[in-house]
């Protein structure tokens, strides 16, 4: 258990590539944080460079109250859980969970009571003869995680865990990873590049972009509240509709945009913000096209066209519309549900 | 795709076993021939059926050979093969498991440059460097020992270069991962990559095993005390040595005895071998 704490942490390659820049961040004991970002946005390579795999060009890591910029991975308290799960293939998993106790000169009495443990709380123990080629997708992303348990670490680094895996065992072993993070409280960083996990998994989001944080804070803070138009189109699935503040103050009525400041130039719009409902006091209306309707159950999305903007809008509505394709329907959106962004820098103005 | 042709089975099959007989005849003849007594071959007739001097033979081949003509027994022959063959595996197969293991996984100064170097070294065969090589051995005094045999011959690109392209495939993350549990890099090797590199071992000692043995040319060369001296030369003597007709029943033998142990390699490795392949995984 520990805190972790980066200070200008900045990773260069040979060449020059800057794969991350100046991130300041500070986890406190137990929390979990999930990095998330597109690719090549360099969240696991400030994983990595937590956990020693990649050299740190400048800036300082501290794990608990040690700085650890020069230490070998296996001095630094930390267990690793693998994208490819990265299991020892001609080892049983007992002696996959082992490996680290062993070299660390455990006693075995000590690592075999570590190990069934870990097992049965994974509920591999079955399994601990087996080598890893005998195991199931879902078995060996266990194995892979009771690796990381048995060490009973400061910090679980987990690398894209659940991206080998097919979406209904990913949503499974989503929860299991979360309750078994919350009952051991062990401090974890959590890298992924979809949005969903993040946003169920984490205690804190740390949102990546070309090596720079764009926004840290709770999975409903950034929801609610995106700083930037990057992550306002990353956080929230269909993503954040972006519509030109010129556009918009054509379209509604003079003071529906009365709070929007003058010089925000987009606003963005949230697929769920769209409403069928009579309109209340002061909301907007806007109406178009639909273009295109897609049914996905217990909601649908509605491609929608406006007249004067040449891109699509996504709406979602909570039911199927009983509209058809080529029909004009009206939206009332509430005041509140406009991020207003500068276009230029990508910032929120208000 | 292949149809299933009634026809064009019989015909693969009878080229199959064409193939097979033009092969394994010269070798049938040989088992054939050393069974005989000496006299049968000087009428000019190839019999084809085992004579009954089989264990006569043998026993000569083995404990005498042609010692009056200065042939030593074949039995002591034999294990300087074997002994030449397996410094020569063994040599081989550690030096150039750990060149490669180096040269994957480690970043040195010229790192690339030592690598085309060794593969450069492909293109040298013994016989291209061989009166160099000589000089070197005679000067280290190793002419006419074991040392001498194998040592020059330990060197391989071929092995390096192969062990290298199988690292290659191993998924970095298995470093890693091992460097996260506290393996050192010579722990990961000893660990990690040789358990699972044993198939690719297994082959390479098969294939230089059977090439140390072979070695012909370089043992003729620096042995000239026979307790050194490698089968496959002893061969040669049989057929030259004396001044007599060629003893050619005790020739047979000789050669039956100096093809059996690369086939035992095989047949024992090729156990391992396909019990690897089946049970490696990546």
């Amino acid at each position: 258990m520990a805190t972790i704490h980066m200070d200008n942490l900045c990773k260069v390659y040979t060449g020059g590539v800057k794969a991350v820049s100046n991130v300041n961040l500070d986890i406190a004991d137990g929390e979990m944080i999930v990095l998330v970002g597109p690719s090549g946005c360099g969240k696991s390579t400030l994983l990595r460079m937590v956990a020693g795999l990649e050299t740190i060009t400048d800036g300082t890591l501290k794990i608990g109250e040690r700085v650890v910029n020069k230490l070998e991975p296996a001095e630094r308290d930390i267990a690793m859980v693998f994208q490819n799960y990265a299991l020892y293939p001609h080892m049983t998993v007992f002696n996959n969970l082992a490996y680290g106790l062993k070299n660390r000169g455990f006693k075995k009495a000590e690592i075999d009571r570590r190990v069934r443990e870990a097992a049965t709380m994974l509920e591999i123990a079955q399994f601990l003869d087996r080598k890893p080629r005998q195991l199931s997708g879902g078995q060996r992303q266990r194995v892979a995680m009771g690796r990381a348990l048995v060490r009973e670490p400061a910090a679980f680094l987990f690398d894209e865990p659940l991206s080998n895996l097919d979406a209904k065992l990913r949503v499974q072993m989503r929860v299991e990873i979360r309750q078994l993070q919350r009952r051991l409280r062990t401090t974890s960083l959590y890298v992924t590049h979809d949005q969903l996990e993040a946003m169920t998994m984490a205690d804190r989001l740390v949102v990546l972009n070309g090596g720079v944080i764009e926004q840290v804070g709770t999975p409903m803070d950034l929801y609610s509240r995106p700083e930037t138009t990057f992550v306002a189109g990353f956080i929230g699935s269909p993503a954040m509709n972006m519509l030109p503040a010129d556009f918009m103050r054509e379209k509604v009525e003079a003071d529906g945009l009365a709070h929007v400041p003058s010089k925000a130039d987009l606003i963005g719009i949230r697929p769920e913000d769209f409403s069928t409902d009579q309109p209340g006091e002061g909301d907007l209306q806007l109406s178009g096209q639909l273009l295109l309707l897609e049914p996905a159950g217990a909601e649908s999305h509605l491609h929608m066209r406006f007249e004067g903007f040449d891109r699509n809008v996504v709406v979602r509505l909570g039911q199927v519309p009983d509209v058809a394709e080529g029909q004009e329907m009206t939206f009332s959106i509430k005041r509140s549900a406009l991020h207003p962004f500068d276009l230029e820098s990508g910032q929120r103005v208000a | 795709m292949v149809e299933n042709n009634r026809w064009g089975n019989f015909f693969a099959h009878v080229v199959l076993i064409l193939g097979v007989a033009i092969i394994v005849f010269p070798v049938y003849v040989a088992i054939i021939a050393s069974t005989h007594p000496p006299g049968t071959f000087v009428r000019g007739v190839m019999p084809l059926w085992p004579g009954t001097h089989a264990w006569e033979n043998y026993t000569t081949a083995i404990t005498e050979g042609r010692s009056r003509a200065g042939t030593p027994p074949i039995g002591g022959m034999m294990w300087n093969s074997f002994v030449m063959a397996m410094a020569i595996t063994i040599g081989k197969l550690s030096i150039s498991i750990l060149s490669a293991f180096a040269i994957v996984y480690f970043r040195f100064p010229f790192r690339i440059f030592f690598f085309w170097i060794i593969f450069l070294t492909l293109m040298l065969p013994v016989e291209v460097r061989i009166v160099p090589t000589f000089q070197v051995v005679a000067d280290f005094g190793m002419l006419n020992s074991f040392a001498g045999l194998s040592i020059p011959l330990i060197a391989s690109a071929t092995a390096t270069f192969l062990f290298r392209q199988f690292f290659m495939t191993v998924p970095e993350e298995l470093m890693e991962a091992a460097r996260v549990d506290g393996a050192g890099p010579m722990k990961f090797f000893k660990d990690i990559l040789l358990p699972l590199s044993i198939t690719n071992i297994a082959a390479l000692f098969v294939i230089m095993f059977i090439y140390g043995w072979n070695q012909y040319l370089w043992p003729l060369l620096i042995t000239t005390d026979p307790d050194y001296y490698t089968i496959v030369m002893g061969i040669q003597r049989m057929v030259t040595g004396g001044d007599s007709e060629p003893l050619w029943h005790l020739v047979m033998a000789t050669v039956v005895l100096a093809a059996l142990p690369p086939v035992l390699v095989i047949l024992f490795m090729q156990r391992l071998f396909v019990k690897g392949l089946t049970e490696t995984e990546k």
